[in-house]
């Protein structure tokens, strides 16, 4: 079924997971490939990729932190010509900054080609770094997600998140302002998305773990304005955005005495489902909020009347 | 030595500048070499050689030591070559005998160490002795000036500009882009910081313009073609159908009453869609002229043929109703042109983050100018799109100004029409209005004295530039409205502002075809897109083209008070030239040694001026004097070698470049 | 003992010009990413966009105008430092292009290397265990960061994470695993720099 793009050249790509992709994002990066397949994409591992540094080494030591990124665009070269796709926005803007800090400062050029140097790791290239929302939106486009939908939604309308590192600075996955590309994509499938002005607001990425209650209060901020807007659930594009938003519902139901029980879906996640994926290849069963939701709407309507 | 001229007797002057050249340039030690140089028979220093001694000087020189050649060296030719050439002049010898040296900015204002400053000024004066002992005498050209003037843009730059010179006796053809002239000042209600009513001051100024018997008028029109040089411009003017006959339509206006459609139904464009209007119309009620035009887009006699033409039968006395007319060309002869063609405001949509287009309630100051005016959308009512009143207002200021991701400058009239509109809304609301502002400024006469006033009124005054516009209610005060967050720098605050109408201030920028426009006048701008002034302080309303004048807006962001006083200032500019009956072009003008040309051609298509043309019978190339602007690319190009320029013979070219290279 | 003879205890927010060093701020506005200080109109675009201004002492804007003066104590000793969540938002906006964030950045950085946060504040614990993990290791595991920062700062909050951890367990998400990449060596090299200051 994934081989329908007959007659078409697979178009193949490099793939970037990014240490959450092992843990509490393993559902992104489940998700993602599973669609790539289904889309009949080719995603290849970056061989012995490392750790970005996110933003804990851009707070101790910048040259040290482009060095990171460095390796890993240096591999990058040496895997051939593919653009990187890479669906983690920290480790996203962490390979685009190094890549836009060396081009424009001579300095950090020199000494971050000089380090490489040192360690005998050849230098890096003119690497194509890429969010999955842009292949989707601009190498598959809407129509052909339309087409290869053989699922229609009938789960609840969503507001659909994108969070800040992959739209700021650089723009690239989408605009920086009211972004729309998910919109459309998830729209392409039968979702019905809300209006939702706090689209790209700051998840407060790692505040929740080291200043806990102001990490918290603006995930609470958010799925306020989600629930104000009629929206049941929430796709994100980004790891953090969906920990943050999943894991401390509970926290807030206690607290704040309201009733929270949002499911936070990767938007791969749900192109995933409408085209033919299974629930648990796209790490749906992952989920901790709303988990009577991701039920209901994640199955097909046969098997929803089988149950009943 | 000699050239051929006789025996060549050169007077050197070197000028002190005070301390200007004299402080770095050892000016004794530099008179003194010169005067060892062969041919110099006088050679001085002196303290400002511009001053009239200093002029009397050479004058005095000339006729005592029977000189025939003058060179100072001083200040940039900018600055004095005109008053050197004028004094040689009156010491009865060609002005084209006098070379001037440029030790100052050239020299003097760029280098510390004196001893080698003073070689360098040795070096350049010694060129320009070579060289001067080349010079010819030479004849400038005199030109007649037409005394007819074109105008470009009705708004009140350009009405004001051909009410002057028209008064002045002078015949003007003003042309006007859209169906009426008056530009953004008709869509005002009030100015600021009077507050009197811009209809009244504008509408007798319109009117005399459409009656003046020295002014053409022209508009739904543009500039084609201008070809020409200062003096004798020739102009091609595209006329657009109005399918309305000027001469006939009386303004009565009944067509529009018995247009077929009974409901205006057609966005207008005048109140920026604010409001409707049908097929046939009037931009709005005092438009000059008093003509109707019909809008060939939306009209059924165009779009189908088969309209019933209520608007013809109606009209039928005087018969002004044409729907065959056509696109006309008319072509005029002009010595003079000012340029009075305004800005466009900023696209607000252009800042996302503002809600502009996204909110209904979000408007830009000018669709607000139209709100509060008597005669638009609302009858000078202050309501939203649903019909209510605002209670809470905001104006943000500096929208689309003083910003690196629109544009970089200060619109200079925001801050003082912001303050106006405040007034104007809680004087027909109520409301509470908030001004969001980066920085007041208010430096025109009467205009702090007007931001006291709003203050003492009670408008709020928040000093921090706005963040976001949105609709996300945070609390539950905010339910239903629009938010502005925004950080009250002077309070120390981040601020959610609940409002129900958010006015952008808009800033002022070039047109979107300001450079075509430029082009087609051969004129200048700023990197910005403005048109360039010769000169930001001292010919702030010229050109870098002789002939062709700046006025308003098309110049830089001005409030009206600016605007009035430059058009009256390139009026007079234009008067200058036109009273003067010619202009004096420069003798430093290409010209072919007819027997060497070959006929190539290859010079015609690099002249910027158009001044080659290719003598069919001679089958030689031929350079209009009076269009070449001594530019050189001819000369330079010219394969063999059979151009020249006056002024800039070889000859004299090879010798200054001798003299700079003989160091000592 | 009233101490009124001091002038820290009473006048608070008074500054003399000697509490200013005009070098640090020249040194900061020097580095790349923050030469856009010396331009700033002080109009609050920054910090009325940032979602995490209104829990800060000083908002960017003010950070702005304060590294600008060279107040490097007020600067260093700010929350507002800690609280920036690198979120960009200011940064799209400023109207003078200014790059706050990575001023954030420069200023983390700053703090880290004089030491000047308060003891067991849990960021620069954290952004420690961070790097010596992924110097060690090559990748990062989130489990033993959190671990290792709870325990450095203060390990009751463990008992608020528990919760979290059991739901992530649960659900599959919580990785135990400590791996490393076979390149570490020359990651090694490369890292250990001349100039690494920590
Ligand atoms: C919202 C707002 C409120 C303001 N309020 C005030 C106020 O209260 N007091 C005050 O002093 N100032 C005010 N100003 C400033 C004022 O509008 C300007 O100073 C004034 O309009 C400048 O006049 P202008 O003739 O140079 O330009 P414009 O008014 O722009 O007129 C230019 C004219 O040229 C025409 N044109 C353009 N291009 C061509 C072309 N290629 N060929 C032919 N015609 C062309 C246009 O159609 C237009 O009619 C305000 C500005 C704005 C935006
Ligand atoms: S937005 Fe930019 S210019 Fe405005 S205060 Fe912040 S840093 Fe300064
Ligand atoms: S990057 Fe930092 S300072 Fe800027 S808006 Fe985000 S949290 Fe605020």
């Amino acid at each position: 079924m994934a081989n329908s793009t007959s007659g078409q050249e697979k178009k193949s790509y490099l793939y970037f997971p990014g240490c959450t992709m092992q843990a509490t994002g393993i559902a992104y990066g489940e998700s993602v490939r599973t669609l790539f397949r289904l889309l009949g994409l080719q995603v290849e591992e970056l061989e012995d990729w490392n750790c970005c540094g996110a933003t804990s080494y851009m707070s101790i030591d910048e040259r040290a932190a482009f060095v990171l990124s460095a390796r890993n665009l240096s591999l990058a070269r040496q895997a051939g010509p593919r653009d990187l796709v890479v669906p983690c926005t920290a480790c996203f803007l962490m390979l685009r900054k190094t890549q836009e800090y060396v081009r424009q400062y001579p300095s950090i050029r020199q000494e971050v080609e000089g380090a490489l140097k040192q360690a005998g790791i050849p230098p890096m290239g003119p690497v194509r770094v890429r969010h999955p929302l842009d292949v989707l939106y601009s190498d598959v486009g809407v129509e052909q997600i339309r087409a290869k939908a053989t699922r229609r939604w009938h789960g609840g309308r969503l507001a659909c998140y994108y969070g800040c590192q992959a739209l700021r600075p650089y723009a690239e996955a989408d605009q920086a302002y009211n972004p729309m590309r998910m919109d459309e994509l998830l729209q392409a499938v039968g979702v019905t998305t809300v209006d939702f002005p706090l689209k790209t607001k700051c998840c407060g990425g790692s505040l929740t773990g080291t200043i806990h209650p102001v990490g918290v209060r603006l995930n609470y901020i958010i799925l306020k304005e989600v629930a104000r807007r009629g929206a049941q659930a929430v796709a994100t594009m980004c790891s953090l955005c969906q920990f943050n938003l999943d894991a401390y519902q509970s926290e807030m139901r206690e607290e704040a005495h309201e009733v929270f029980d949002v499911p936070i879906l990767y938007f791969t996640q749900i192109l995933g489902w409408a085209l033919g994926g299974d629930f648990r290849s796209l790490g749906l069963h992952r989920g901790i909020a709303g988990r009577n939701l991701i039920g209901q709407w994640f199955t097909t309507p046969k098997e929803v009347e089988a149950y009943v | 030595m000699s050239n051929g001229n006789g025996s060549v007797r050169i007077g050197f002057y070197v000028c002190h500048c005070g301390t200007n050249i004299a402080g770095v340039v050892d000016v004794k030690a530099l008179a003194e070499w010169a005067a060892t140089v062969p041919s110099v028979v006088v050679s001085r220093d002196y303290k400002y050689m511009c001053s009239d001694p200093g002029q009397e000087l050479i004058q005095q020189d000339i006729r005592d030591h029977h000189l025939n050649r003058i060179v100072v060296a001083s200040c940039s030719p900018h600055l004095h070559e005109r008053t050197f050439q004028t004094a040689t002049a009156k010491g009865g010898l060609s002005p084209y005998y006098f070379q001037m040296v440029n030790i100052r900015e050239h020299d003097s204002w760029v280098h510390k160490d004196k001893k080698a400053a003073t070689e360098k000024a040795k070096d350049l004066v010694r060129a320009a002795l070579r060289r001067v002992v080349f010079h010819e005498p030479l004849e400038k050209k005199q030109v007649p000036v037409r005394s007819d003037v074109l105008v470009v843009g009705g708004g009140i730059a350009g009405i004001h500009a051909a009410l002057t010179l028209a008064n002045a006796g002078k015949h003007v053809y003003l042309v006007e882009r859209e169906a009426t002239i008056g530009g953004h000042m008709a869509k005002f209600d009030k100015t600021f910081p009077t507050l009197d009513c811009a209809a009244c001051i504008l509408t007798p100024k319109m009117t005399a313009v459409r009656s003046h018997p020295n002014i053409t008028m022209w508009t739904l029109s543009e500039v084609a073609e201008v070809g020409g040089y200062v003096g004798n411009y020739h102009v091609k003017v595209r006329r657009k159908p109005r399918y309305v006959l000027e001469d006939a339509c009386i303004g009565c206006l009944e067509c529009i009453e018995a247009c077929v459609y009974k409901q205006a139904k057609v966005s207008d464009e005048f109140n920026l869609g604010l409001g409707k209007r049908k097929p046939i119309y009037i931009p709005f009620p005092q438009a000059v002229p008093q003509v109707v035009l019909i809008d060939p887009e939306t009209c059924i006699e165009f779009k189908s043929g088969k309209c019933k033409k209520t608007c013809v039968e109606i009209c039928a006395d005087r018969n002004a109703i044409d729907f065959k007319q056509q696109e006309e060309i008319k072509e005029i002869e002009v010595g003079t042109i000012i340029m009075s063609t305004g800005f466009q405001t900023v696209d607000a949509a252009r800042i996302p983050y503002y809600g502009y287009g996204a909110y209904p309630n979000v408007y830009t100051s000018l669709e607000v100018e139209r709100l509060i005016n008597a005669s638009g959308p609302t009858g000078g009512e202050v309501i939203l799109r649903d019909g209510k009143k605002p209670k809470a207002v905001g104006i943000v200021h500096c929208v689309g100004s003083r910003d690196e991701n629109t544009n970089r400058w200060c619109s200079r009239v925001c801050c003082m029409y912001s303050l106006k509109l405040a007034h104007l809304i809680k004087e027909h609301t109520d409301a509470e209005v908030f001004n969001f502002y980066i920085d007041i400024r208010t430096p025109g006469k009467g205009f702090e004295e007007f931001y006291c006033k709003l203050l003492s009124e009670g408008v709020h005054f928040i000093r921090g530039r706005v963040a976001e516009v949105t609709d996300w209610a945070l609390d539950p005060s905010e339910e239903g409205k629009l938010v502005i967050r925004v950080e009250d720098t002077l309070i120390g605050r981040v601020r959610r502002i609940p409002v129900d109408m958010v006015v952008l201030s808009v800033g002022l920028e070039p047109h979107a075809d300001a450079d075509e426009v430029r082009r087609q006048f051969n004129i200048t701008c700023s990197t910005e897109g403005w048109f360039l002034e010769r000169h930001p302080k001292l010919a702030p309303v010229n050109t870098f083209t002789d002939g062709i004048f700046l006025a308003g807006c098309c110049q830089g962001p001005k409030d009206i008070p600016d605007t009035v006083a430059q058009a009256g200032a390139a009026a007079a500019e234009a008067l200058v030239l036109i009273d003067a009956g010619h202009v004096e072009l420069e003798p430093n003008t290409a010209y072919v040694l007819e027997d060497e040309c070959s006929g190539c051609k290859s010079c015609l298509s690099l002249c910027p001026y158009t001044a080659i043309a290719y003598h069919e019978e001679k089958k030689k190339a031929e350079i209009n004097e009076v269009l070449c602007k001594g530019c050189g690319v001819c000369v330079a190009a010219c394969p063999s070698g059979s151009i020249q320029q006056h002024m800039f013979q070889d000859e004299q070219i090879f010798a200054e470049i001798e003299g700079v290279l003989a160091h000592a | 003992m009233l101490g009124i003879y001091k002038q820290e205890a009473y006048e608070r927010h008074l500054r003399f010009q000697r509490d200013a060093d005009p070098t640090w701020g020249r040194k900061i506005t020097a580095l790349p990413g923050c030469e856009g200080i010396l331009t700033c109109m002080q109009c609050g675009t920054c910090s009325a966009a940032c979602p995490l201004s209104v829990y800060m002492d000083y908002t960017p804007r003010r950070i702005i105008a304060t590294v600008r003066e060279g107040f490097r104590e007020d600067v260093l000793r700010s929350q507002t430092i800690w609280l920036c969540a690198s979120c960009y938002a200011c940064r799209v906006r400023c109207p003078r292009e200014i790059n706050i964030t990575d001023v954030m950045y420069a200023l983390k950085r700053e703090a880290i290397r004089n030491r000047m946060y308060p003891p067991h504040f849990p960021i620069p614990i954290l952004a420690r265990a961070f790097f010596d993990m992924v110097k060690r290791r090559g990748r990062s595991t989130e489990f033993w960061l959190v671990l290792r920062m709870a325990l450095r700062s203060n390990p009751l909050i463990l008992l608020g994470m528990a919760k979290t951890g059991w739901h992530l367990w649960r659900t599959g998400r919580l990785s135990l695993g400590y791996e490393k990449i076979r390149g570490v060596g020359e990651l090694q090299k490369a890292l250990a720099s001349p100039r690494e200051e920590v």
